[in-house]
């Protein structure tokens, strides 16, 4: 490496070293927002307060209330009538109300069909659908039981048997863990470069820069090797988080997952770089950083929202985030292995990214003060 | 208001609107985001590609099939005969689910026997995962409560009668919606204070500006004012949106809804300020903007319930306007709520607001080094 460019980069380490804000980018960013992030996201809703009326206690409504009971995700709360049920609901005190009516034994017990009813606060629908999940569970296991007790087995036409692979536990936090990964490196990305070319116009240190021997590449490189060793250095940290504080299974080889973190580093570093070179002040520079950078990555990227469900126009408008393609190769490689049927192309988009967005830099800085 | 604290104001929005890229930054990405977001936000699901495994060749498996062909949800995209291939669609996630029918899925049904199908789901992401076993169970059930009426199973002692309030359909995104509303008025309202100070202090104008007769009180105002206006009308914008285009009810008053906005951007200006008046550099004032932005997204209970938290994180979540906000914001959209049921949110907004904003006045003579 020529001595021109070890300059540079000395340069830049010394303003990282002296405003520690790039270390802290670096190195207390994704540790807070993975400490925050992987405790407090989850949609495993455990616990839920659910209403329970039952106008005519016997044995059957006994049964089915112990059914909710035992499961963990209920936390059941009595109400002696259906309006102070309904009222609860309205109040948010509850988030569901189950209500067995007075001929529901009776029913259940002749001509069968008793209605259960249940009410459930819809304002949040994923909420609410995941609610219906478990009562459908506890009215299944109640069948079952009742079943038995008239000594026979519980036949359905078609018994249905699931099997969730990668997950089969079905716990959100490994697949929301890897997800935040790419959230993270995002910010990190963008956060470490979009203010440093943009800085040295302002102070005027960039017209100083262009009046040395130092080439357009080198100025380049002297700015995004420092950055790219500090982002692979947050990025060996949250790797370590999630592995050893979140216990996220690794199925695919380490190998893999840096390597797309390289890729995806240098296209997150080149967009801060662009930001900041199309921007040329700090604050302008800051606000697009702000704007681009976070709510799509965290919305657009498939990390929490599935981007197959999109319509078809905003599937589209997602290509062009590039946390979409590490979200999916992190999920994979973490939950399902190397898959290379997922790792190249999505790989391949990372590198066509990275080159995209440093070769538009590379084309805009010029040697000129316009 | 004095005409002094007014000419600060008049400077405060001249400096944000001076430059031509940062008017554009203000108004386009929010009214943008808002309409992509909207429609890509959302935890229903569409067109979930699946496979078929049908090993049997009967009249009932071809019923049973069709009830998936004609849902919604679901869209088929191939079929397979054997494991390894089903495994190599899922592995690739080229299909989400693969419907495994065995060769005596007629027969055991004629023979008034259960049969099984399996429903093989990619995990990976583990929440489209079970809601797509909810569809698929739905349609199961369907398909059961169908065969056993009209082949004489006798019908099972009890079933669920299921509704749901305020959201009948549970679409989530009437859910999201409002959310976004609260995400992108708090993006503007961080845009517009989180480097007013910052800059001023690396461009030195702010030691020339603690130099004037003003108090810092009223500098306070003149900083917070463009914040406030330009919140409000981008609100008033999105909101605007969110009903329009979106079609979200908007069931309660304006009136709580504008004095949730007002609150909201109180706090969230506040906080700006904050961070700003800390901040020696725009870089630290960007970064302080970030470390606040992310938690305050993503502990608001915008996508993941703050219920399903830990009691730890639940408690630290009181602190985040967020929170409060997002409960007005769809309290009022969806269950129409007033003002008078929303004063235990207003409040610890209000409190948030006071709080920074006296801190920020400290902070601009007193900064911690």
């Amino acid at each position: 490496m020529n001595t021109r460019l070890v300059g540079l980069m000395r340069k830049e380490l010394l303003q990282i070293v002296r405003d520690p804000s790039a270390i802290a980018i670096a190195f207390v960013l994704p540790v807070v927002l993975l400490l925050i992030f992987g405790y407090g996201v989850s949609l495993d809703a455990k616990h839920v307060l659910v209403g329970v009326v039952v106008d005519a206690p016997t044995p059957q409504t006994q049964s089915f209330v112990a059914g909710m009971r035992r499961s963990e995700y209920f936390s059941v709360q009595t109400f002696s009538d259906i309006h102070r049920a309904r009222e609860a609901l309205r109040e948010r005190r509850i988030n569901g109300i189950v209500w067995l009516r007075g001929d529901f034994s009776r029913l259940a017990l002749t001509a069968g069909d008793a209605p259960v009813g249940v009410v459930v606060n819809g304002v949040d629908a994923n909420d609410a659908r995941i609610l219906e999940g478990y009562v459908q569970g506890v009215w299944a296991q109640w069948l079952e039981r009742e079943a038995q007790l008239r000594g026979g087995r519980l036949t359905l036409p078609v018994d249905l048997q699931s099997r969730i692979w990668y997950n089969p536990a079905v716990r959100s936090r490994d697949y929301l863990v890897p997800g935040l990964i790419a959230v993270i490196m995002t910010l990190i990305g963008a956060l470490l470069t979009a203010l440093v070319v943009a800085r040295e116009w302002e102070r005027g240190t960039y017209e100083a820069l262009m009046a040395t021997p130092v080439s357009m590449r080198e100025i380049l490189l002297g700015k995004v090797l420092p950055y790219f060793v500090l982002g692979m250095g947050g990025m060996a940290l949250s790797v370590a988080m999630a592995l050893w504080l979140f216990h996220v299974p690794l199925r695919g080889s380490a190998l893999v997952l840096f390597g797309s973190a390289a890729l995806f580093l240098l296209a997150a570093l080149g967009m801060g770089l662009l930001i900041s070179t199309a921007a040329k002040s700090q604050f302008v520079a800051g606000l697009i950083a702000i704007i681009v950078t976070f709510l799509p990555a965290f919305i657009l990227s498939g990390f929490i929202f599935d981007i197959r469900s999109m319509p078809e126009p905003i599937q589209i408008i997602t290509h062009i985030i590039a946390a979409r393609y590490f979200v999916a190769i992190l999920q994979t490689v973490f939950l399902a292995g190397n898959v290379w049927s997922v790792i190249l192309p999505n790989g391949a988009a990372l590198l066509a990214m990275a080159l995209f967005f440093l070769g538009i830099v590379a084309r805009l800085s010029r040697k000129r003060l316009d | 208001m004095p005409a002094h604290i007014w000419a600060l104001t008049v400077k405060e929005f001249l400096a944000l609107l001076r430059d031509k890229v940062s008017r554009m930054a203000l108004i386009v990405p929010p009214i943008l985001q808002l309409v992509v977001f909207g429609y890509a936000a959302s935890f229903d699901l569409n067109h979930v590609p699946y496979a078929i495994y049908n090993e049997d060749s009967g009249a009932a498996s071809r019923d049973f099939l069709a009830r998936f062909a004609g849902a919604e949800v679901f869209q088929p995209v191939a079929e397979v005969n054997s494991d390894a291939q089903a495994a190599r669609l899922l592995e690739s996630r080229d299909v989400l689910l693969v419907l495994h029918l065995g060769p005596h899925f007629t027969r055991d049904l004629l023979l008034h026997r259960s049969a099984s199908v399996q429903a093989i789901i990619d995990g990976r992401n583990s929440n489209t995962a079970s809601i797509a076993l909810n569809y698929v169970s739905a349609i199961v059930q369907g398909f059961n409560e169908q065969w056993a009426a009209d082949h004489g199973w006798g019908r099972p002692p009890a079933m669920l009668k299921i509704r749901a309030w305020y959201n009948p359909n549970l679409l989530s995104r009437w859910f999201i919606v409002p959310g976004i509303v609260g995400l992108l008025t708090l993006v503007v309202a961080m845009v517009v204070t989180s480097l007013s100070v910052a800059r001023e202090r690396e461009a030195g104008t702010f030691d020339q500006l603690l130099v004037t007769p003003y108090r810092p009180f009223e500098i306070l105002i003149g900083k917070a004012l463009p914040g406030l206006i330009v919140g409000l009308l981008e609100g008033t914008g999105i909101v605007l949106i969110a009903v329009l285009w979106f079609h979200v009810p908007l069931l309660g008053s304006l009136a709580a809804l504008y004095l949730g906005l007002i609150f909201f951007l109180m706090s969230a200006v506040g906080v700006g300020l904050m961070i700003s008046a800390a901040a020696a550099t725009q870089q630290q004032g960007l970064l302080g903007a970030f470390l606040f932005l992310v938690p305050a997204v993503i502990l608001s209970g915008f996508a993941t319930p703050i219920a399903n938290m830990p009691p730890a994180v639940q408690t630290l979540t009181y602190l985040n306007p967020m929170r409060y906000f997002l409960v007005i914001l769809r309290g009022v959209f969806l269950e129409g709520d007033g003002v008078s049921l929303l004063w235990s949110q207003y409040l610890p907004l209000a409190a948030i607001g006071l709080l920074t904003m006296a801190a920020a006045a400290w902070l601009f003579r007193h900064r911690l080094y």
